[in-house]
This record gives structure tokens, sequence and C-alpha cells, in this order.
């Protein structure tokens, strides 16, 4: 049986943006998030307080947390990755954050030159000053269902990882398909290793259509319980190790899953699929959203 | 398909592959036993505005000429595929309930249709509506005979054919690249691309007997002659990665 109702997560504003390739300009962030409020959409990923060095799309991220308009009952949760990130977050308004962990101890260490235990201690700063701060904690698993460098990945390590980050704090762990190479098969396979250690009520899927499975595999998710989805407007997102591939699923196309299997979201799609044209058109490219293509008549 | 003729008779046919032809008529029948086929497949819907649109007839009229290359294929022991459009859907009607969707096919299968191929004709369907549709038309129609035909207009077609092979359908139509796009949504997709079905079926496990590889292989081939690029998302993965020569 569905869940009855499903907490969308929009993370277009920043997992998005950040692997688009052209620099947005922050009125345009702003106008995108404030955009998405206005869709019914409950959380909007708004940016990462990451250094600049690293990720250039995300240097504006204290003008992006103080000029959106927040509206009451919308959690815009930032990317912390260090203590450092995070008084900063929390400086700029923050009231909630999201720390990374993997899966993979390859990926780990080729992303941020540690291995996944150190990776932890770092997040464990974060964590106790966010609990001091009363601020809510999301924890990511990158590389569910595998990794671009490690390949196969097991779902005792995925169960272990995420254990370990819900032990931490975090409210909510939101388990990531990060080069999209997952099916229902393995989709199953890896949940029901990660429900042994988790409650289903503090689990997410934040799946990649790279491979073009990513509904099929949110599918599966529901089907097993998981209430919480990630997607992004317009699919905006590409995959950074398959050149040219897709990456992010598509908002539009998940709500108008959720639609027709009657599953309560709030998120209205008309509304949904304007701020995709908008910053479609804002960054001159196609969306990714086949419910967009398919209703654009143009 | 003006050269079908050509076609039948150029391609090489290896032992134990069908090469069925669509057949609207029985003049079309009779052209492509001719011509070498030996199976064919009959188009009918679950919408009288579209069978009215696209065959310039009602469902009742388009299922008696439909008969008369079900007697003619009898004869012949040539098998006949039935499809049936818009079951989850019309571009004219809006709404398609089950119920109809359930009788028309039906009707295909007592005629001698060894399969009924249910169309999402313009990809509007779910896996909710598929649920719906599926249940009806397996009160009349055993689960063997039957394959869903998704198209990706909306992105929901591998969750709308897990949904079926969750409930049992064994058959399943899809497009090498997901050549063909949508004739009611400018600019929209088409066709599920095989490529990602026999991805989902091989993460789950389900034997197809397909090579993926060669299939890649061979949408890489006519995405090239038609010059366009590949609507299969595996195809794009796998070709930018590096990961297939």
């Amino acid at each position: 049986a569905f869940p009855k109702r499903v907490k969308v997560v929009e993370v277009g504003p920043r997992d998005g943006l950040q692997n688009e390739k052209t620099v947005v300009p922050t009125p345009v962030k702003i106008n995108l998030i404030n955009m998405l409020s206005e869709t019914g959409l409950q959380v909007i990923e708004a940016t990462s307080f990451v250094s600049p060095k690293w990720v250039p799309q995300m240097a504006d991220h204290t003008e992006v947390m103080q000029g959106i308009n927040k509206l009451p009952g919308i959690s815009y949760p930032v990317l912390t990755p260090n203590l450092k990130g995070f008084q900063a977050a929390v400086a700029a308004g923050a009231k909630e954050v999201s720390i990374f962990g993997a899966a993979s101890e390859l990926f780990t260490k080729k992303n941020i030159n540690c291995s996944i235990e150190e990776s932890l201690e770092r997040f464990d700063e974060v964590m106790t000053a966010a609990r001091a701060a009363s601020i809510p904690v999301r924890g990511y698993v990158s590389c569910v269902l595998g990794c671009p460098y490690e390949g196969k990945i097991s779902a005792a390590k995925v169960a272990e990882v995420s254990k370990k980050m819900y032990s931490m704090g975090c409210y909510e762990i939101s388990l990531g398909d990060t080069i999209g190479i997952g099916t229902p098969g393995s989709m199953k396979e890896m949940l029901t290793a990660v429900m042994k250690e988790v409650p289903v009520g503090a689990l997410a899927v934040h799946c990649h259509d790279t491979y073009g499975q990513a509904l099929a595999n949110i599918l599966v998710a529901l089907q097993m319980g998981v209430s919480v989805v990630d997607a992004s407007v317009a699919g905006l997102g590409g995959c950074p190790y398959a050149q040219g591939a897709s990456g992010n699923v598509a908002t539009e196309d998940l709500v108008y899953m959720l639609n027709g299997l009657g599953i309560h979201s709030g998120v209205d799609l008309q509304k949904l699929m304007d701020t995709g044209t908008f910053i479609c058109n804002a960054l001159n490219r196609r969306t990714n959203s086949k419910v967009s293509q398919a209703s654009c008549r143009l | 398909m003006a050269d079908h003729k050509e076609v039948m008779r150029g391609i090489e046919r290896h032992p134990g592959v069908q090469y069925p032809v669509l057949t609207p008529n029985l003049q079309g029948f009779h052209s492509a036993i001719a011509a070498g086929a030996t199976e064919v497949s009959v188009f009918g819907a679950a919408s009288e505005s579209f069978s009215k649109m696209n065959i310039n007839c009602s469902i009742e009229e388009s299922i008696e000429k439909f008969e008369e290359v079900a007697k003619s294929a009898r004869n012949m022991n040539i098998p006949v595929r039935g499809y049936v459009s818009c079951a989850l859907g019309c571009p004219y009607e809006g709404n398609i309930i089950p119920a109809k969707v359930a009788e028309v096919s039906k009707r295909l299968y007592s005629m001698g249709c060894y399969e009924i191929s249910l169309g999402d004709t313009i990809g509007v369907g779910t896996p909710g509506s598929m649920k719906r549709m599926l249940e009806a038309v397996m009160k009349e129609i055993p689960l063997s005979a039957l394959a869903v035909h998704c198209h990706d207009t909306y992105g929901q077609a591998l969750a709308n054919i897990l949904t079926a092979i969750q409930m049992g359908v064994a058959v399943v139509d899809s497009s090498v690249a997901g050549l063909g796009g949508c004739p009611y949504a400018k600019g929209a997709t088409g066709n599920v691309a095989t490529e990602d079905v026999i991805y989902m079926l091989n993460g789950l496990g389900v034997n197809t007997g397909v090579n993926l590889y060669t299939v890649m292989e061979a949408g890489n081939f006519i995405c090239t002659a038609l010059n366009k690029k590949t609507n299969s998302k595996v195809a794009q993965a796998s070709f930018n990665t590096g990961t297939i020569n």
C-alpha cells in the first residue's frame, strides 16, 4: 500500500544549480526559490555553505539566504560540509542544515579527501553545534545504489552509514542514487537493509534519472513505505560522472506520478511547471521534465 | 512505410524471431502475406473519437474489418496480435474507463488475436491508472495473453511497466532508442526506449534474452542515420562515459 501523503523535498536551487554549467546570477536564484515557495512545496533546499573555491555556483550563499522570502511553514535547509559552513549558515539565517555522507570510501576520498569515518567525525562537530542551537540536521548518503569509482555498493554498507548518521542525530536520512544506476531490484534490496536500522518514517530517497530509472525506483520506495522524495524542478542538474547525461529526477514528473497514484503532495503542478519554465529560460536550456515538454504546445 | 514490400523481402529472417506487420484491413493483409509476412497485427482503440479521427470509423466498424482479417489469418494459420490504443487516456476524449478497454480487448481476443497489446497512446497513464485498467482487463483476458505498450510522453513509462510486471504481465513493447515522437504533443517523446526497459529488467533479475549492448549499437546506428539524439537515457549515459565502444 502506498503512503497517503508524500513530502517532496525540492533540491533544484542547490543540487540542481550546483550541477549546471551556467553560473546563475543571485537575483535569478532568489526568484527561483521565491517561485518555488508559491507551489505548495514544504521543503526547498536553498543553497550550500561550501567554499566558493570548490563550488563557485554557490558562492552567493549568504545573499541568497538573506534575499529570499521565507514563507511560514516552509523549510529552507542549506548544505553545511563542516563547522565553519554551519556557523556561516546560521549567521545568514539558516534554520535547518544538511550534511553529506557516502556509502563508498573511494567516493568520499575523491570528493572530500578523507575516509567515511573521518567525514563522520567532521559532521559530529556540526551535529553538536546544531543540537546546541536547536537546528535540525538532515543527513544525505551518496552512492547508495552504486559508485562511479567502486561500482557495486553493498546494501549493508549503506545501512551502516545511515545508522551512524541517524544515531548522530540526523532527523532524516536521504538515500541518494548518485549516478542513477539503480533499478527497482537494487532499490528494494538496499531499502530492506536500511529499514532494519533506520525507521522508514525517517527515510527519504534521492534518485537520479541518469539511466531513466528514477520514477520506477521511487515507485518501489513508495511501495515499501518511504514517504519523502527528493526531486529537482525541471530536472535541473546534470551528472558530473557522465557527460551530457541527466541527473536529478524532475519534480514535475514526480508530482505527476504522485497525482496519478492519488498520493497527496500539496504541490500545484502548473505553478511548478511555470517555475521550471522560468529557470530554463534563465539558464537558456531545455527542461529535463517530460511532463513539461509534453504540456508545452509551442 | 511505403516500402513495406521491399523491407519485408529484404530483411534477413533469423529462425525463432518473429517479424509481425501491421495490416489495417483485408487488402493490407493479402499484400502482407504475398510479401512473405508470417504474423500480422490489427489496431483497435478504446476510444470512439480516436477511432473516428484515426481510421474514420467507429470501434464497432473497425472490429468488423479486423474480423475479416482474423478470419483469413485463421484459415492460413497466421497469428494475429491485437493492439488497443488509448488504454489509459485519449487525446480527444480525455479519460477512458477501464471497462471500455476490457470490452474492446475481449472483442479482439475473441476473434482470435493471440495477444492483446494495451497501449498508453499519449503516455498520460500513471501506475494508478495502469493498475485499474489491468484489473479490469484481466477479468476478461488471461494474463499470459496481455502486453503493455507504454509511451514515455510524461516520463511515466518505466513506472507503468513496473506496475504491469508486478501484476504478472510478461510481454512489454518498446522502441530502440525510444524512436517515435508523439503526434499529439509536438516535441514530446513517444515510445519508451528498449534500452531503458532492458536495463530495468536486468536490474530486476528478469530474463529477456536480449543483449543490451547489441540493442545500444542498433540504437546508435539508427540515431546516426536519422541524425538525431537518442531518447534512451541508458544510451546517453553509456556513450558519454565511454563505457561502450
